[in-house]
């Protein structure tokens, strides 16, 4: 039976939403983004996961490039050369990637970082897959309880990333001397672009944002913090931007170092 | 450059209700707002919608538009093609009372359960000069106008009826966020947002930042740094050992 106009939500035994069956009346092409996503983040899964356990052709000898999923190589089934902290750990199994020491941290990251969680919420468990797009569970308790409430140890997981961005520009630098002493390569400038933008996204982090000054309640007492708050602030809007460009650069690095050491193509030397 | 436009607009209530379609003029410049007054003064004189200034700032004619979370005076008819069918239809996430409107009290609910903005005891009037970069934070927040669309759109209340107790909603949880960085606020919040308002359920995927009609960044701004400090108080395991050795309460 219809309210009469004027009714009261009070008077009405249930107040209940509006009868409107499908999941969504969105006319455009939502889908395409979570449909984008996946397949940006499954790519580059499958890449790094296959180059991480291949163990070759990850140092290119002659122009000393070292490809960043084998930073810091550390034990002794690393090639000569590759080693730029010494081999303090013995051979290492098979199943076991030589930047072990790394990657764990590095997934950590990018698993608990503030966007990527958006983009795998949205594209991989559909929760929800866009807005005001129905999402197909039946309950949803986010990050309320195990284990995504982990998700709250991002901030430590950016102070090791700090530390291995550290290590991957020690790794650029050193690439400017080769076998033959000094000089520069494309190679190095991919390493150097990769290196940028590695930093940018790890500085970019809502945590940064949040230990730099965000936390301060008087920014006006503290004008050095609020400073850097300010910078980070606006490198922090492009976060996205370098989520995903720093998964094309290190694909990019990555495979260069590949192609170069594997002696597929010849680096293209601009100096020496 | 007049023109018969598609409508199809949601009518019924509580009990049901259907999507009904219209044929009503649409002249150039105009809104979708301007259309169903237009419906409602030649076909439909009981349709009922709620609007007050037309111009985006009383927050009032919050509804769907094409199933997109949409103040209606501002969704402009020139970004539809003229044989499209426009879909109108209430707020999905609130009860509905007829037609177009919605009986929005949860928000009001959830608005009392935040506790108000608490000065420094003693602190007389004239003592303390506030500093622009302090306030700014907090500033953005007030721009919101309380249209509710965040509120509407944000699937944690709009896909789980049941979680409506225990979350606040975007809205809300940036009230918590604009009293937590006002530098003369007292009160301790960060407890309280995670446990009372339910921050902990927002899984910030934006979509609230997306709808709000005056681009407050509400996830990155107001979600994430109160997430932040959050982590501060209950995740920080360094934080958490130090209470234990210490025997501190609270940080
Ligand atoms: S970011 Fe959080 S509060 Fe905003 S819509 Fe998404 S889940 Fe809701
Ligand atoms: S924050 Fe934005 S979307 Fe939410 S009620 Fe305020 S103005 Fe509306
Ligand atoms: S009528 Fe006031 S915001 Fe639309």
């Amino acid at each position: 039976m219809a309210s009469p106009a004027g009714t009261s939500p009070a008077d009405n035994p249930t107040p209940s939403r509006a009868s409107i069956a499908p999941r969504t009346l969105r006319t455009d092409r939502w889908w395409l983004q979570p449909l984008l996503t996946t397949l940006g983040l499954a790519t580059f899964v499958v890449y790094a996961t296959v180059r991480s356990f291949m163990r070759t052709d990850y140092w290119a000898a002659e122009h000393h490039y070292l490809t960043p999923f084998y930073s810091p190589c550390l034990s002794d089934s690393c090639v000569a050369g590759s080693s730029h902290f010494g081999t303090p750990i013995g051979e290492l199994p098979a199943f076991i990637p030589l930047a072990f020491l790394s990657l764990p941290f590095l997934l950590g990251f990018r698993l608990t970082c503030y966007y990527y969680r958006k983009a795998y919420y949205r594209s991989i468990w559909m929760a929800p897959p866009a807005c005001a797009v129905g999402e197909p569970h039946e309950r949803y308790t986010g990050e309320t309880r195990l284990p995504l409430i982990l998700q709250n140890v991002h901030r430590y997981f950016f102070y090791v990333a700090l530390v291995i961005t550290l290590i991957n520009t020690y790794d650029a630098i050193l690439a400017f001397g080769g076998e033959n002493g000094f000089g520069i390569g494309l190679g190095n400038v991919i390493l150097l672009l990769n290196v940028v933008l590695l930093w940018c996204y790890t500085l970019s982090c809502h945590s940064c944002r949040h230990v730099t000054g965000g936390r301060l309640k008087h920014f006006s007492r503290n004008p050095v913090r609020y400073r850097i708050w300010t910078q980070v602030s606006k490198l922090n809007t492009r976060h996205m931007e370098f989520a995903w460009l720093t998964l094309g650069t290190l694909v990019l690095t990555d495979l260069y170092v590949w192609l170069v050491s594997s002696g597929a193509i010849a680096d293209l030397r601009f100096i020496n | 450059m007049a023109y018969q436009a598609k409508l199809r607009v949601w009518r019924g209530d509580a009990t049901s209700g259907e999507l009904q379609d219209f044929e009503v003029e649409a002249n150039e410049g105009e809104v979708v707002l301007d259309l169903i007054h237009r419906l409602q003064a030649t076909q439909t004189p009981d349709l009922a919608v709620r609007w007050n200034c037309k111009a985006g700032k009383c927050g009032s004619c919050s509804a769907e538009v094409n199933g997109r979370p949409k103040l209606l005076c501002m969704t402009r008819m020139s970004t539809f093609d003229e044989d499209e069918v426009i879909t109108v239809t209430p707020m999905r996430t609130f009860p509905v009372i007829r037609d177009l409107v919605t009986d929005v009290s949860y928000n009001y609910e959830k608005a009392r359960e935040i506790p108000s903005f608490t000065p420094p005891e003693g602190l007389e009037p004239g003592e303390y000069r506030m500093q622009q970069v302090d306030v700014e934070r907090s500033q953005e927040f007030r721009k919101c106008i309380e249209c509710f669309l965040c509120q509407d759109t944000c699937h944690v209340i709009r896909d789980h009826e049941e979680n409506k107790e225990s979350f606040a909603g975007p809205r809300f949880l940036m009230r918590v966020a604009e009293l937590e960085m006002h530098p003369l606020d007292d009160a301790d919040r960060v407890e309280a947002v995670q446990s009372a308002h339910g921050l902990g359920f927002c899984n910030i995927t934006k979509c609230c930042t997306e709808v709000c009609p005056e681009g407050i960044h509400i996830t990155d701004n107001a979600l994430i740094p109160m997430k932040e400090r959050v982590a501060d108080r209950r995740y920080d395991p360094i934080v958490w050992l130090g209470n234990k050795i210490f025997k501190r309460n609270g940080a």
